[in-house]
């Protein structure tokens, strides 16, 4: 592995900046986000020329490492600060610095209304170091402070206007929720410490084949757990929805492009734990599976198009950890419909967030209608956007959702078919609720009031959605054509060199995939190209119902943690107070009754003392003289 | 005559003096009462010290006598302000310690 100086200066150029912006006060108010969208410019700069550099090197040659300093030498345990880039993290590096410097410039214009955006900008560089430390750490204990480092970004930002309380509230339900999946991700890396002696990516793949298999399950089935927390997957998926509650541009780095798919990065980057560990490789795919469904059948009922744009965030998230949970075959293919995912519903957001420009916050789709004589810009750049999610060729997400669906049926016999069954379904619900989505916006009626003047939005704001339109054309099919990305990250994801059964062709899938996706358009038009109620209406089957909210996980929640956490809390402050307390109390009465009946001896008479020393005195030579007798 | 006789005389005196002390109220009666248990003791230790014959208990009945006159000194300035204060030298009036 080759040494490098100057990888550390990736995640010291953000945070210093985070750090400057917020100490430095109102006076960088004029040129804060500039200085701020200069430092994503440059970090994007730099991991640039990583890439050149490092596709210019022999594929053994290509990692980089970089020890920054010792943190921790106790004994035999030895951790040190040191960062790791490699074909997996560069990915990660150029989609997070490449989408965040975007969105650093539509928050220019975004913002400027906002008489705190230089605050939002330090929040935004900080979560590109945090993000950036994430992907680049080159142990489970230096990606864990990555980890919680973007939550407490997360956090600041979804609660950005924490004047509204219900905002606030949003920016604590995703950080206690998220804290669920972070304890699993220290019980992994305490694990991993107590089997094998080193947290270190590279330590544990040295002896994974070795390792007992309870190790491995347990490990695996603790970062599944952390994924699923950061990735918004099923159980911990509730907090995604009410994220929406930050700007936009928050939604779209960290919400739907960058930090959510920490998940996906965290069990790839882990394959040598899930591919030792079949018990748990398998319960990935169980929950990719369900929270594919889960996000789609939200994604359908929503209203609010932050909200179902997030419900189809929590889908396609589904499917890469679907993907990753396939093992080898899959990986490759998590990771491309990460990135190809990180530009259309990056682009996608930013679209959103354009019409709430124009249309003055308005976020109810049911109040939209008609927008793309208003708005042509931000109506092409979502239209691809569109087209690559539903998965028309040749958009990105028809290239990476194809390989998945294609994966999922060679998994071979039954579970090739349901897994890859519901995959093809999960086409078309997404087919269905984004043509929903899109044609309730930007076609049909205006459906809005008269004080409305939708407008495009001005050049800083439509000019990165135009290259992340871009990319949502082109990306797919860069990275796929010839195996691309599959060799790219082989070296990191697939040292064995697994041979992959084919049950199934590929003309096959891509015959069915775009089958299911015609199947889910046709459905929507027709139902859609009718007028649509300004009210959402209330005479809707149970399902709608239940889909509108959230398919109950709130109070899933609510009746299963909630309620028997607060009596356990109530019962054990009443333990506290009656028990605990009392025996404290008790002591106190005790001690007070005796000195009642005590205080009575001090009458205050002089003759009642001058009695009982004449009786003490009386009693002691008594006494002596009953002993010397 | 024999010279036990000068103990219960000293035992006698000193019993007066305890039951003076505790059933009077007059404050100045209580001061005669006390003196007179010093003195009981004073005559109890000089007739020890004649039947030891040495005269370590008479030392002593100096010493209680130094120490009684200090205390008369004392003791009567305290009951005269007393006096001076309430128009009384009651001991019962003057149980303000305990409220």
């Amino acid at each position: 592995m080759l040494e490098s100086e100057t990888l550390v200066v990736l995640i010291a150029l953000p945070l210093f900046s985070s750090g400057f912006l917020l100490l430095a006060g109102r006076k960088a108010d004029k040129w804060g986000h500039l200085f701020a969208t200069a430092i994503a410019g440059s970090t994007f700069l730099l991991a640039m020329i990583e890439m050149f550099a490092m596709v210019g090197r022999e594929e053994a040659n290509r990692a980089l490492y970089q020890k920054v300093f010792t943190w921790i030498s106790v004994g035999s345990f030895n951790v040190d600060a040191a960062l790791l880039l490699d074909q997996l993290s560069i990915c990660f590096v150029l989609l997070i610095t490449g989408v965040g410097t975007l969105i650093h410039i539509y928050s220019i214009s975004y913002m400027s209304h906002d008489p705190d955006r230089r605050r939002f900008f330090a929040y935004l560089n900080l979560f590109i170091a945090a993000m950036l430390l994430l992907v680049l750490g080159d142990s489970y204990l230096n990606l864990y402070v990555g980890w919680e480092g973007v939550g407490l970004a997360s956090y600041l930002l979804i609660g950005f206007w924490n004047k509204k309380p219900e905002y606030a509230t949003a920016a604590k339900k995703a950080f206690v929720v998220n804290r669920i999946g972070d304890l699993g991700l220290s019980i992994a890396i305490m694990v991993a410490f107590a089997v094998f002696g080193t947290v270190t990516f590279k330590g544990i793949e040295e002896q994974a084949n070795s390792a007992s298999q309870g190790a491995m399950v347990a490990i695996g089935f603790a970062l599944l757990l952390a994924a699923v927390g950061k990735s918004a997957q099923f159980p911990l998926q509730s907090w995604l929805g009410d994220a929406m509650a930050g700007p936009t541009p928050v939604s779209a780095l960290i919400h739907a492009a960058t930090m959510v798919t920490a998940g996906v990065y965290l069990i790839v980057r882990s394959n040598f734990v899930f591919d030792n560990a079949p018990i748990a490789q398998f319960a990935v795919v169980i929950v990719g599976a369900i929270t594919l469904l889960f996000g789609a059948i939200i994604g359908m009922a929503k209203d609010d198009i932050k909200k179902a744009l997030a419900a189809s965030t929590m889908s396609q998230i589904g499917y890469m950890i679907l993907a990753a949970g396939l093992g080898p075959i899959g990986y490759a293919f998590a990771i491309m419909h990460l990135l190809t995912h990180g530009f259309f519903k990056a682009g996608m957001f930013l679209g959103a967030g354009s019409v709430m420009h124009g249309m003055s916050d308005e976020v109810n789709m049911r109040r939209y209608g008609g927008l793309a004589r208003y708005m042509p810009i931000t109506t092409i750049t979502f239209g691809f956007g569109y087209l690559a999610i539903i998965g028309v060729p040749p958009f990105a997400g028809f290239y990476s959702k194809d390989k998945i669906i294609e994966a999922a049926f060679n998994l071979g016999g039954a579970k090739g078919i349901v897994f890859g069954s519901i995959t093809l379904l999960g086409a078309v619900i997404t087919a269905f609720y984004m043509t929903r989505l899109f044609m309730m916006t930007f076609l049909g009626k205006k459906r809005w009031s008269e004080g409305q003047r939708p407008h495009e939005s001005p050049f800083l704001i439509w000019a990165p959605m135009v290259i992340l339109s871009l990319g949502s054309i082109g990306s797919g099919f860069l990275l796929y054509s010839g195996k691309r990305l599959e060799y790219w990250l082989k070296p990191v994801v697939d040292k064995g060199g697994h041979k992959h059964e084919e049950f199934i062709s590929h003309a096959t899938v891509t015959t069915m995939a775009l089958t299911a996706v015609l199947i889910g358009v046709a459905i929507a038009i027709a139902k859609y190209r009718k007028d649509i109620p300004i009210e959402a209406p209330e005479k809707v089957s149970i399902f709608t119902r239940a889909a509108r909210k959230d398919l109950m996980q709130d109070q899933i929640n609510e009746t299963l943690f909630m309620r028997p956490g607060l009596a356990i809390t109530s019962t054990l402050v009443k333990t506290d107070e009656k028990v605990i307390d009392g025996l404290v109390r008790g002591v106190a009465q005790v001690s007070l009754g005796s000195a009642k009946g005590l205080r009575r001896i001090q009458s205050g008479y002089i003759r009642n003392y001058a009695l009982l020393i004449l009786i003490g005195a009386a009693a002691l030579i008594a006494a002596i003289w009953v002993v010397t007798l | 005559m024999d010279i036990s006789y000068y103990l219960y005389l000293s035992a006698a005196l000193f019993v007066i003096g305890a039951v003076g002390v505790v059933i009077r109220r007059n404050a100045i009666v209580i001061f005669m009462c006390i003196e007179l248990m010093l003195n009981a003791s004073n005559l109890a230790f000089v007739t020890f010290a004649r039947i030891h014959g040495n005269l370590e208990g008479q030392m002593v009945a100096f010493f209680t006598m130094v120490v009684a006159a200090c205390e008369v000194v004392v003791g009567l300035a305290i009951i005269v302000m007393i006096y001076r204060s309430r128009r009384s030298a009651s001991v019962d009036d003057a149980s303000l310690l305990r409220r």
